[in-house]
């Protein structure tokens, strides 16, 4: 689950983190109202979105006067900010926050994430702030450190203090740049999230060390033991689709294709992507249905899938193992025909029961090709759109 | 022969009165060994229980001593599944399969901490797995026994239902299984396919392996590399999510492509590179095992 900015610097604050003072904003005059208490006489207006690369796109704008605070309020609350993130587009602005302007001597980066090979925590850290760090990564490899946390000891302060030093942090702000790192551990184990990034951290020409941007990623299986997080959560942000998806216990993600498909498991559902590909036609969605599809889930995921309007056919590909593939052909066929099926159905069943399976569809009155192996279905359902 | 598992293996299933423990305790009761093999079961407080035969008890150190187990099968709920592996590091079993969807990661960090700072012998199989299926001889896990075949492939992979479809092609072409491994989807698990690639390698009757990966990570690299220097069989590979858009998780905690690392080629490159048959259509797998055999 993502959380926009201002939430995960308030996350950030609970754990002694410092960032610039600021208030989300939901209308141009609440933008105005944050700006009068925050008070000074520079005030950053910040799009609240849940993607990266704001500013590149727009989103981010200094303000030195109220007229102006007013004037970039407006222009960006509504606006479809674009960004590298975003897709061609866009994101619609519904949020601001509204921030006291600081005063950046140098600008650094942290990211914290889980590090899959010593599964441990892993702070990785640049004197390259405000960059694309996967081009950092990319190009200057040298110039990101890595702290790898021990689960039980928690970060050494050492080795944090060290790491500032030679991320170029001055003498004076080593200690908060430890304090900063060791804040930023605990809010990301504390709150289970599985990725943290801090984009620009700066340093002030008063030295002082704060986090200018935040960016968290919550582990969703952790959600159950986050009750404040959960509040955070903000459905405008999210894909209709995969929201109705996820209520039924589906797994969703839209993509850009033609064919809409629908597999057990996901690592089959992901190869039967790359088949619909590999056969010349390409994936309109990933859809999962679990282990134990039940008739009305398939249902909900045809639906799901139709109200695509990229969708011009349908490649269901099920291993039935503890799943019975003559329940899923009921399940298929009950689907279409509540549904109306409006474009060509492919329907692979391998597994449990499939002799009867096929039969079930093969009797029945809806309009279908049934194939044999994944190579076939993705050639049958290929074949039937260029028609 | 076989890895991990074979008829003489006791197993304890921890969480066997839950409507999951007890639906697939019943399926691996029923296949090849499995009576023999399944001896006890875990959860707490309903000592003295039985389940479809199978006697319950309190804690797995008990079921230990009752019955000698020395592997576990977990079906515990997502939140209280790291204390259950935890229960069974402690007790010293040589391997915990542990079948569970949805742990949070930071539990799976403490749990496998735990296992190295204590030097546990313990082999962890999973979380979010399908479990290891020895054909012929047990099944520990929720795979569908009869798609199995008793032969010398081994079979490596990271998802449920996409290791049927391998296992099934396989057996429809004559190809039986030496075992069959499902090393999970989540980010921090036990077993890598590096870990089972050697455990095969060494197998004297494993003749040549089938490897299924998926986008996230770098294990598949981690384990070609190895491939390259020290496998003395033939490997076929499949990664899966050549078509996956970087950022979006797919289904898995671990299938994702982020900060550049994971993609499906860069798979595909390095088992290339290390001499594995790769295929990228995941229909011939079985055909493309055979063609390397012959």
């Amino acid at each position: 689950m993502n959380v926009h900015e201002y939430q995960g610097k308030e996350i950030l604050r609970k754990y002694g983190v410092v960032t610039p003072r600021g208030i989300p904003a939901f209308s141009v005059d609440e933008a105005v109202a944050a700006a009068e208490e925050l008070g000074g006489n520079v005030w950053v207006v910040k799009a609240q979105i849940h993607a990266g690369g704001r500013g590149k796109g727009g989103g981010v704008k200094v303000a030195t006067s109220m007229e102006q605070v007013r004037e970039y309020a407006d222009a960006i609350l509504g606006m479809q900010l674009i960004t590298h993130q975003t897709g061609p587009e866009g994101k619609q602005v519904n949020r601001l926050y509204i921030e006291e302007g600081a005063d950046i001597a140098d600008e650094l980066y942290v990211g914290a994430l889980v590090d899959r090979e010593t599964q441990k925590v892993v702070l990785m850290c640049s004197s390259e702030g405000g960059m694309d760090i996967e081009e950092v990564a990319e190009e200057t490899p040298e110039k990101i450190l890595k702290i790898f946390v021990d689960p039980t000891e928690g970060l050494n302060r050492t080795e944090a203090e060290d790491v500032c030093a030679k991320m170029g942090m001055p003498a004076e702000a080593i200690n908060q740049g430890a304090d900063f790192l060791a804040g930023l551990y605990e809010a990301f184990v504390k709150s289970d999230a599985s990725l943290a990034e801090i984009n620009p951290l700066v340093v002030t020409g008063d030295k002082r060390v704060i986090a200018l941007d935040a960016k968290f990623n919550i582990d969703s299986n952790a959600l159950y033991r986050q009750a404040e997080i959960v509040e955070y959560r903000d459905l405008t942000e999210e894909d209709a689709n995969e929201i109705e998806a996820s209520k039924w216990g589906l797994s969703y993600i839209s993509l850009d294709g033609n064919i809409g498909c629908l597999v057990n498991g996901a690592g089959l559902a992901m190869a039967t992507m790359d088949i619909i590909q590999l056969y010349g036609a390409e994936p309109a969605n990933f859809l999962d249905v679990g282990g134990g599809a039940t008739q009305e889930q398939v249902t909900e995921a045809f639906k799901i899938m139709l109200a695509n309007p990229k969708v011009e056919g349908i490649l269901v590909n099920i291993f039935g193992g503890i799943m019975q593939c003559d329940v899923i052909a009921s399940g298929i066929v009950a689907a279409a025909q509540e549904v109306g099926l409006t474009v060509p159905l492919v329907v692979r069943l391998e597994g449990t029961n499939v002799e009867q399976g096929r039969k079930i569809l093969d009797e029945s009155d809806v309009k279908l090709q049934t194939a044999s192996t994944m190579a076939d279905a993705a050639e049958k359902i290929a074949a039937a759109v260029k028609a | 022969m076989s890895i991990l598992i074979n008829k003489d293996t006791r197993i304890v299933t921890q969480g066997i009165t839950g409507n999951t423990g007890e639906f697939h305790t019943t399926q691996c009761l029923e296949y090849a060994y499995g009576k023999d093999c399944f001896v006890a079961g875990v959860t707490p407080g309903k000592e003295g229980q039985s389940v479809q035969g199978v006697p319950v008890y309190n804690a797995v150190k008990d079921a230990k001593e009752q019955h000698g187990v020395n592997a576990s099968v977990i079906y515990v709920p997502p939140r209280f599944a790291a204390a259950a592996i935890d229960e069974a590091v402690d007790a010293e079993l040589d391997l915990v399969i542990c079948i569970t969807e949805g742990i949070p990661v930071a539990d799976m960090i403490k749990t496998r901490d735990r296992m190295r700072k204590m030097n546990s012998k313990t082999v962890l199989v999973g979380p979010n797995c399908p479990g290891v299926i020895t054909p012929e001889e047990v099944k520990i896990g929720i795979m569908p026994g009869y798609i199995h075949k008793k032969g010398s492939i081994g079979v490596v992979s990271r998802s449920g239902t996409l290791t049927y479809e391998a296992v099934h092609q396989l057996t429809q072409l004559g190809m039986g299984q030496s075992s069959c491994v499902g090393i999970g989807g989540d980010p921090v698990n036990g077993m890598k396919h590096i870990d089972v690639m050697k455990m095969f390698n060494e197998d004297p009757d494993t003749e040549a392996v089938v490897m299924c990966g998926e986008i996230g990570g770098t294990d598949e690299e981690e384990c070609a590399a190895w491939i390259k220097e020290n496998m003395t069989k033939p490997v076929v590979g499949f990664i899966a999510g050549v078509t996956a858009p970087p950022g979006k998780r797919m289904g898995h905690a671990g299938a994702i492509i982020s900060g550049g690392q994971g993609t499906a080629q860069s798979k595909i490159d390095a088992l290339k590179d290390a001499g594995v048959h790769v295929t990228v259509n995941p229909s011939e797998m079985g055909s493309t095992l055979k063609a390397a055999l012959s």
